[in-house]
């Protein structure tokens, strides 16, 4: 029994029709052809899948699709363009803040949201801002720095 | 040649598509009509299954297929094991099981389905009837355990291995004092953040199968798949796409792999499976696993006289690759960085009912890291001398190089010393050692820890590895002047896509952006061996230093001729070429000689060259770790509130990646001191499956890292590096522990087993037994 539902995804405007257990990540991912929104984990712990929903940082591997009907999604690609990147982008790039690339979009999404609610956060603060973002390969310092500069970067 | 980029923090090539979302991981690849797969895995940790039935799942909603051990362990070939040892047993290892299952995760069926939900709805419907058997879980009571795992073999243990030069009971007999530990190193999961999944297509007409697979391996599987398959190596391709991490778990060669290839031969459709990362934690490889008996015996000052290591290694319930050569670079690496007459290790590699282990970052040189560096701290409370003390006693110096081991090796080159004292500086030790007393005074539990660590890299000679330690490289200059790299190195997160960039446009002379470092494709590259064990920069970029050597050659002669001059007289500087006034750039020579209508007569159109590089000696990194912690009395919560890193692997082409490697290795490190554990119950259930139980490190958790290098040239690649890759999980787990027990040694503290949680050091710190 499929369930009508309309989400704006980067601006786009989408109808679907859903099964109501399909996950909001296997929507973005497998329906909208979104691929940079990863999945690393079932239990809501790594946030790779990490996107913005009406200005919330939410795991979208435990959200279904139809609770985001008449949402407001974005995703790492409606952050920024090869261009014109976001500071939190740019961060990254600058500092190193990436290695192998998988927990990236989901740790960039979560610093840019981060970075709407503290505009100057300390360290300590980024750290605890990305508790529910795990990366195994940076060791977190680089991305700490990438944060910094996007921050300062805003000013 | 100019150095423009080589030592420069040149930022990624690679990131501008990562930072977008726009990287293509296996899972990011869809193909028209593509099927996905979904296992049953066992429940059980050992048990005989009597019977399965699939007949519910093959009529539920969207299900094409359903395959088990029966239908195909007479068509695919073993997983296979490259490990070679004397009277090494090797399980016979189906993709799917048969008749048995022996761990948790063990896959029993296939479910092949047209999405991936119906799939996974369908294993559901699979009834497997098992008959439960005792578990073997404890791996030092395994070698003795009534129930054997693999009944053929008659007992658990899979070899048993002696190891090491000098005479040891002599060595410990003159010893003033012999110090005793036993020593526990818990299985760790690797957690690449992306796990493992595969694509597989197979194109009936062409005969041709391809697999996308998240690997580090992608020729060496191309290799092994087709032998498992029964079909012509040329037939088959791999591709290892974006891999989201591997640290040693995707340098393998997994049943999943051979199989999907197989469905999708008997189905002639595309076919994925993506692991749920509960499957990652039951049925990718574990790494160390290791409990051991350490004897170190020393004189009164200091000085150590010989070590023995007595060890069972637990293998898990199969090989997989490498498995069973993961304690013998535990063997090689005993001896630190000392000297230290007389070695033996005594290895009982013994079957559990549990995941393979296997390479894990370190594989097998972390495990000798924390004896050797645990033993050397136990000593110097033997001695009531300073650790450091301790370790500066027994360093050889710079001038001993290449140092010979007991454990039969030859380190390149080091300056111990060098790297030790940088750190005492950075860290101001002797003032740490005022701090701490004063604070104890006050009541805190501080402790300071110290490791001097040295690893081996570069892996390596191929007499000494499984399947051909060399690697390859190919540089082509186009006809319209961009430069192609081809490497058999398989980076995934490493940077090499950058670093190989830096080290041809400063041999060619042309602009980094120009260069386009293509990697992965079995299709596209030549063969190579992969990236694992620190090896890329120092195997493969030599590789790369080699074949641009030969084509700058090859060019210098094209050159010469449209100069209308002798080769020799050429001068090759930022890209041109020239003699007299006249020049030529690199960019008109590859047009010249793609057109070749002006080109000498014995020589060859077109501008590539290709070589191959095997090392003589593996190399070998060093350094000196500092740590300072100190532990909650009401929490028993631990902070890291100083970590001081200085490691020299040689020579740097980009530091930046340099130090991105040592972050994260010591996160790991931190991970496995004070975190992650493996943790199965008695009757072999995983209970740490999912990582709301298996505690990766987070970043609140991290203090910040000082970082800084000294710089030995390793003398066995014209490069003069050594590696990093593994450096950071090899040096500092030690260092973090011995800061803890230093901290607790008031309370009579000589040895704690890892991880060191909360719970363990509260009841210490709080007398709760």
């Amino acid at each position: 029994m499929k369930k009508a539902i309309s989400v704006t995804v980067n601006g786009v405007v989408h109808h679907q029709d859903v099964e109501p257990r399909l996950l909001l990540v296997h929507l973005l991912r497998d329906v909208l052809n979104l691929t940079g929104t990863h999945i690393g984990c079932e239990t809501s712990i790594c946030g790779a899948c990490t996107v913005i929903i009406d200005g919330q940082a939410v795991k979208s591997c435990t959200i279904l699709a139809v609770q985001a009907d008449g949402a407001s999604v974005t995703t790492i690609e409606g952050l920024g363009t090869e261009a014109n990147l976001h500071p939190v982008q740019e961060g990254f790039w600058e500092h190193h803040g990436l290695q192998c690339g998988y927990c990236t979009p989901g740790m960039i999404m979560a610093g840019a949201q981060l970075l709407d609610r503290i505009s100057s956060p300390t360290a300590d603060q980024i750290r605890h801002g990305l508790e529910g973002n795990l990366c195994r390969c940076t060791g977190y310092q680089n991305i700490v720095e990438a944060i910094q500069y996007a921050a300062s970067k805003a000013k | 040649m100019a150095e423009k980029y080589v030592g420069q923090r040149v930022k990624r090539t690679e990131d501008p598509r990562l930072i977008q979302g726009l990287g293509h991981y296996v899972d990011d690849i869809k193909l028209a009509d593509m099927l996905h797969v979904a296992f049953l895995r066992s429940m059980y940790a050992h048990a005989r299954i009597t019977s399965i039935d699939t007949s519910e799942a093959l009529h539920a909603p969207g299900v094409v297929a359903v395959y088990t051990g029966q239908d195909v362990s007479s068509k695919i070939g073993q997983v296979p094991c490259g490990a070679a040892l004397p009277d090494l047993k090797v399980p016979d290892h189906r993709v799917l099981a048969t008749d048995k299952v022996y761990f948790v995760g063990h896959p029993i069926a296939a479910v092949v389905a047209t999405d991936r939900y119906a799939a996974r709805d369908a294993i559901d419907l699979i009834i497997v009837d098992y008959e439960e058997l005792p578990a073997v879980i404890d791996v030092e009571g395994a070698a003795s355990n009534s129930t054997v795992i693999h009944e053929h073999f008659g007992d658990n243990i899979a070899y048993k291995l002696t190891a090491g030069e000098g005479d040891i009971e002599a060595a410990l007999a003159s010893a003033d004092h012999v110090v005793k530990q036993r020593l526990v190193h818990q299985r760790l999961a690797p957690i690449a953040m992306e796990p493992r999944g595969v694509l597989a297509r197979y194109l009936p007409g062409e005969k041709e199968l391809t697999l996308w697979s998240s690997t580090q391996i992608p020729h060496l599987m191309r290799t092994q798949v087709a032998i498992m398959l029964g079909i012509p190596e040329n037939k088959l391709r791999v591709i290892a796409p974006e891999v989201g991490g591997g640290f040693g778990s995707k340098l393998n060669v997994y049943a999943e792999e051979a199989l999907l290839g197989w469905i999708a031969m008997q189905l002639a459709r595309p076919v994925k499976w993506i692991e749920t990362r509960r499957e990652n934690i039951q049925a990718t490889i574990h790494g160390r696993g290791q409990v051991g008996y350490i004897e170190i015996g020393c004189k009164n000052d200091g000085t150590i006289t010989g070590l023995r290591y007595n060890v069972f290694a637990d293998m898990g319930a199969y090989h997989q690759l490498l498995t069973p050569a993961i304690p013998t670079l535990t063997g090689l690496m005993l001896s630190g960085c000392y000297k230290i007459p007389a070695i033996q290790m005594n290895t009982t590699a013994v079957f559990t009912n549990k995941m393979a282990t296997d390479a894990y970052r370190g594989a097998g040189r972390p495990e000798a890291t924390h004896v050797i560096e645990r033993a050397m701290d136990m000593v110097a409370a033997k001695l009531k001398m300073d650790p450091v003390e301790v370790r500066r006693r027994n360093f050889p110096t710079p001038e001993e190089f290449p140092f010979k081991t007991a454990t039969g090796l030859f380190y390149d080159s080091g300056n111990y010393v060098g790297a030790l004292d940088k750190a005492l500086e950075m860290a101001d030790y002797s003032k740490l050692r005022k701090d701490q007393a004063a604070a104890r005074k006050d009541g805190k539990i501080i402790g300071v820890g110290v490791s001097t660590y040295v690893e081996i890299c570069a892996i390596g000679p191929s007499a000494a590895t499984p399947a051909g330690g060399w690697e390859s490289a190919t540089v082509r200059v186009e006809p319209t002047g961009k430069v192609t790299v081809l490497t058999g190195a398989s980076p995934h997160g490493q940077g090499q896509e950058t670093s190989f960039a830096q080290i041809a446009a400063d041999a060619l002379g042309v602009d980094l952006n120009d260069i386009a470092v293509v990697h992965g494709d079995t299709a596209i590259v030549q063969y190579g061996i992969g990236t694992f064990g620190s090896r890329a920069t120092a195997v493969g970029g030599t590789a790369l230093v080699l074949a641009l050597e030969e084509l700058t050659k090859k060019a210098t002669r094209f050159a010469a001729h449209l100069l209308e001059a002798e080769p020799e007289s050429l001068q090759f500087e930022d890209g041109k070429f020239s003699t007299d006034g006249k020049s030529v750039s690199i960019q008109e020579v590859a047009l010249a000689a793609h057109l070749a209508r002006n080109i000498p007569a014995d020589m060859d159109p077109g501008l590539s060259a290709t070589r191959f590089f095997e090392p003589k000696n593996f190399t070998f990194p060093f350094g000196t770790h500092i740590v300072v912690s100190e532990i909650d009395r009401d929490t028993g919560d631990v902070k890291l509130t100083k970590y001081v890193a200085v490691d020299d692997c040689g020579k740097v082409i980009n530091p930046m990646l340099v130090e991105g490697q040592i972050h994260g290795g010591i996160v790991q490190s931190i991970g496995q001191a004070l975190y992650e554990e493996l943790v199965y119950d008695d009757q072999g259930q995983l209970v740490t499956g999912t990582l709301m139980d298996y505690a990766v490190p987070k970043a609140a958790m991290i203090p910040w890292l000082e970082l800084d290098r000294t710089e030995t040239p390793s003398p066995v690649n014209p490069l003069g590096v050594k590696g990093v890759g593994e450096a950071g999980t090899i040096g500092a787990t030690p260092a973090i522990v011995n800061s803890i027990v230093d901290a607790l040694s008031p309370f009579g503290i000589t040895h704690l087993d890892m991880p060191l949680r909360p719970e363990l050091l509260w009841k210490i710190v709080n007398n709760a037994g």
